[in-house]
């Protein structure tokens, strides 16, 4: 996106560093338990609490899931990696270092595609991605006077995850960070929920005349929700080219991104900066991969949202739009594939998209509850367009039956069957109908003969009235046109 | 002194075994000692009714017709080691109050062997110093005397605690820990037996971290045996420590057969340092000549990067120790001051009044080591120098199976020499740091005294995981130096 300064256009170059809580049982380097929500303290092993004399261990687990990360970013593999240790002096951070990975990353360079809203795909580079220890939670509001310490998330295996500086809008921001969420769900490898910290993102931003050298960047730290992302993208881009057109430079600094006060803040300049001594733990050996077993993680890779997105386009001859919608979340996808698939053979993979991503996703939405609670399943939609398909019903009624089926679980049959919303098809009764009907109103039919095909339209209205919607629409226009020979 | 202190961890067992001696007895004469000792200030912890409560345990064992290598042996332990509820230091003020929750794994594994603990034994602060006197708690004494002065002299360090429990009859055999020579040194200043054994070989988890790439735990006895059976009982692989090894544990007492017909041994020619005392050359020919007499082959060897060994060392341990010893913050627990003071104080309060000067000495020096812009010059080369250094003794022994050297540049000293200079306290590590930087194991024997009576002992150094044949050729040294001197503090 291009910003419009006074003097001039400026473009926004834009990396993001998402770190991205591990799914697994244990902690990185010690078995306690990761589960969230606990009470303070008590997921707290030894070695997490920095006793004296505590040794790490590696979490196989862990590992695991950051291969299968990068391979499904695509990304080269490390065979050789090592963890070290970053210093620095906090009441969160028992040891007084975060056991990291710096020189020797475990992911190498990978790409994400972008889904953008205008249908067009766009390649973004993954710089790296690292194995490291989350710290644990100071709390400053338990006292007046008091920070308390809260150790249970201090330990826990998070992925930071770099994007290479292609990002070039806040859009483009929000698009990486639901299409890298997307990939880590079908993957199971981070559960990506932002508002319980298990994804958390630094913006690295700088502003530049289109087609100029890199600008100084900043890092706004800690941003937690997509939309919060593009706000701070939005203002902080602001900010520089506000900084740079009254003649000043940007300063090199880490800020602070408040989404009350709608500004970024300055938190630590250069200067200020910690100097971290990396260096390589001695207390761990290098990490060392057995190809074969990257191979077997590879081999076992779910089908991911850019593979499936293509097969929904080539199999099922979906729009991009649908496709992306579907893929986005694996278990859509996978609620879309079980309503394809009926008792006789595959439905008609557009009516089936039609009705997930439009009535159904929209009941969903509305009701607040997820797909596992959903009062309609798959087979129940599915019974629903098959009464669609063989003319039982029309598209009209099944809207109605479908709000029915929300409200009280029953299946589309019993509930076309109790009320008698059955369509009518018998051409010689809906005929009688529309005989009437032409025959009741002359002055109309009239108007169809010197040509007015707009009040045919009215004639099917008052057929579908007097049939309580009932009559199959094809049948009628058919009818109507040859009655009043329009 | 009671004869029951006399004797050998070796004989010990022996009597224990044919149960002509009770382990209730044993350490009642062993915690009795302890006590007559205390001048030597040996011990930061005395944990007597532990002792006795563990002995009558054993002996209860022992009835039931069960016994491990260690059944009924009375043992002192560094204060670097972790033991559930009995105040663990480290030597220092900063870890005031300090009772783990937990037992280190080599304690565990003496106590599963039927070891009974006697107490915790004095060290420098977190085991940085050759002296024993940057303990907070004040510096171990060595139960030896010049033949000619009464000065008080250093038991050596860090291990100095155990060195002088062991010497002075009150432990039948104390573990040490050593990073750059602090099992080896503190032995040959006291006239025992110190073993480091191989990087990786005993287990890290629970003892209070220094340098994590060096330490490393053995036995401190006064005979070769005994160091042998104390080591088995120690060692073995541990999945809480990645760096310790999964090897199996050899009987190491059955590797000491007495013969060392055709071992090659190998003098490294750059241990010939300048000043070196007429009287360590001596005892190392000593040593040269008696090995030589056994029937090994000596022969002259080079370590070409044996120079850079001491300024490597005291890059990469005080580095290392900047980052193991940040976890002394004052939060979790130990000392805290200016508790009520914003952080940052706290901080500063607590770590300036918790560590000792040559700990904050180390601190500044490991920090400035790996801090931006020095990284490189100081840290990375020192790495680098350290394989070349570790290189250096895989070529060796291309062509020898041990290197025989002095265990130190020097006798004891006293307390109060070397305190006001640092490097000249350095250069006592610098026959031992060599390898402790390959991680390689080390004995010290005692071989012989100086004019002025006091012990010096020669080193053994072996090749990765070859403890056997070091503790071989140890035995044979032994046999030869029949070292039977006393100390004054035993004499008297």
């Amino acid at each position: 996106m291009l910003i419009e300064g006074d003097t001039g256009t400026w473009e926004m170059v834009i990396g993001l560093e998402v770190h991205a809580q591990v799914i697994s049982e244990a902690k990185l380097f010690s078995g306690a338990s990761t589960a969230f929500g606990a009470a303070p303290n008590s997921q707290v092993s030894l070695v997490d609490a920095a006793m004296p004399g505590m040794l790490p261990v590696l979490n196989r687990v862990c590992v695991e899931q950051a291969i299968r990360t990068g391979l499904g970013l695509k990304a080269h593999i490390n065979h050789f990696s090592v963890f070290e240790r970053k210093n620095y002096f906090y009441p969160d951070l028992p040891a007084g270092y975060q056991i990291s990975q710096y020189a020797h990353p475990i992911v190498g360079e990978g790409t994400i595609l972008l889904d953008l809203e205008d249908g067009e795909v766009r390649e973004v580079g993954i710089e790296r991605l690292h194995l490291e220890q989350d710290a644990g939670k100071s709390l400053h509001d338990q006292d007046p006077y008091k920070t308390y310490v809260d150790l249970n998330r201090a330990g826990v295996a998070l992925m930071e995850i770099v994007s290479k500086p292609d990002l070039r809008s806040p859009a483009e921001a929000g698009a990486y960070l639901r299409k890298l969420r997307s990939i880590l769900r079908y993957l199971g490898t981070c559960d990506g929920n932002m508002d319980e910290g298990s994804m958390r993102c630094d913006v690295n931003l700088s502003v530049r005349r289109p087609g100029d050298p890199l600008g100084t960047r900043t890092e706004t730290k800690n941003v937690n929700s997509i939309r919060f992302v593009q706000q701070a993208i939005e203002i902080e881009a602001r900010r520089q080219v506000e900084v740079l057109e009254s003649g000043g430079t940007v300063v090199q600094e880490t800020r602070l991104f408040d989404h009350r006060s709608g500004e970024t803040r300055s938190m630590r300049s250069k200067e200020e900066a910690h100097d971290y001594r990396y260096f390589p733990d001695p207390d761990l050996l290098p990490l060392e991969l057995d190809p074969a077993w990257v191979a077997e993680i590879k081999a076992a890779l779910p089908e991911l949202p850019d593979a499936k997105k293509r097969r929904f386009m080539e199999d099922f001859g979906l729009s991009a739009y649908d496709a992306q919608v579907l893929v986005a979340e694996q278990a859509n996808a996978a609620f879309f594939e079980a309503v394809l698939q009926g008792p006789k053979g595959r439905r008609d993979p557009k009516t089936v998209a039609n009705w997930v991503t439009g009535a159904y996703f929209g009941a969903l939405n509305a009701s607040g509850v997820g797909l596992a609670e959903a009062p309609v399943d798959a087979e129940k939609l599915g019974g629903l367009l098959d009464l669609i398909a063989d003319d039982t019903i029309s598209g009209r009624i099944a809207k109605d039956v479908f709000e029915e089926m929300w409200q009280t679980g029953r299946p589309a049959g019993e509930i076309v069957e109790a009320k008698g919303l059955k369509q009518i098809t018998d051409t010689g009764e809906i005929e009688a109908i529309v005989d009437k009907i032409v025959a009741d109103n002359p002055d109309q039919a009239a108007q169809v003969a010197e040509g007015n095909q707009k009040v045919v339209g009215w004639f099917v209205g008052q057929v579908m009235k007097a049939t309580q919607g009932k009559a199959n629409p094809g049948v009628v226009n058919k009818l109507l046109k040859g009655k009043l020979g329009g | 002194m009671s004869e029951l202190t006399r004797i050998s961890l070796a004989e010990a067992r022996d009597l224990l075994g044919k149960k002509e001696l009770s382990s209730k007895e044993l350490t009642e004469a062993h915690a009795a000692a302890v006590e007559a000792a205390r001048p030597l200030n040996a011990f930061i912890t005395e944990t007597p009714d532990r002792a006795l409560a563990m002995a009558e345990a054993s002996d209860a064992r022992r009835a039931r017709g069960e016994a491990g290598l260690l059944e009924g042996i009375p043992l002192a332990i560094k204060d670097l080691f972790c033991t559930e509820g009995v105040l663990t230091t480290a030597g220092s003020h900063i870890l005031d109050g300090f009772q783990p929750t937990y037992e280190s794994t080599v304690t565990a594994n003496l106590w599963r062997e039927g070891a009974v603990l006697l107490g915790k034994t004095n060290l420098d602060e977190f085991a940085m110093g050759s002296s024993n006197m940057t303990s907070h708690y004040g510096g171990a004494e060595n139960p030896w005397r010049r033949s000619d002065s009464n000065a008080k002299l250093v038991p050596g360090g860090s291990s100095g605690g155990s060195a002088a429990a062991v010497a002075a009859r009150c432990a039948l055999g104390a573990t040490g820990t050593d990073t750059g020579g602090s099992i080896r040194q503190p032995a040959s200043f006291s006239g025992i037996v110190g073993l480091k054994p191989t990087y990786g070989r005993c287990s890290r988890w629970g003892i209070v971290a220094f340098a994590s790439s060096l330490d490393q735990a053995g036995p401190m006895t006064r005979t070769v045996r005994d160091a042998a059976i104390m080591l088995r009982a120690m060692a073995g692989h541990d999945p809480k420590d990645s760096t310790s090894v999964d090897r199996s544990v050899p009987d190491y007492e059955a590797a000491l057969t007495g013969d060392v017909k055709g071992l090659r041994i190998g003098v490294p020619k750059e241990y010939r340092v300048d000043g070196m005392p007429a009287e360590i050359e001596a005892i190392w020919q000593q040593g040269i000549d008696w090995l030589t007499a056994a029937g090994a082959e000596v022969r002259e060897v080079s370590l070409p990067h044996t120079k850079y060994a001491l300024p490597t060392y005291y890059i990469i341990a005080p580095a290392e120790a900047s980052s193991n010893l940040a976890r002394y913050d004052g939060v979790r627990y130990g000392l805290r001051e200016a508790g009520d003071a914003p952080l940052v104080e706290m901080y500063e309060a607590t770590r300036a009044a918790g560590f000792g000067e040559e700990v904050k000495r180390r601190l500044l020096i490991g920090t400035y080591v790996l801090s931006a812009g020095y990284y490189d010059a100081y840290y990375n080369k020192a790495r680098q120098v350290r394989s070349l250094i570790a290189r250096d003794f895989a070529e060796a022994y291309n062509h020898v199976d041990l290197l025989l050297t002095p265990t130190a540049p020097s006798a004891a000293f006293a307390m109060g020499e070397k305190m006001d200079d640092p490097v000249a306290m350095y250069l006592n590590d610098v026959f031992t740091v060599p390898a402790s930087l390959a991680g390689l194991p080390g004995i010290s024997v005692p071989a012989g005294l100086s004019a002025d009576g006091l012990p010096l002992g020669l080193q053994l150094v072996g090749r990765a995981f070859d403890e056997e044949t070091v503790l071989r050729a140890g035995g044979v040294l032994e046999a030869a130096a029949a070292f039977d001197a006393m100390p004054a503090f035993v004499a008297a």
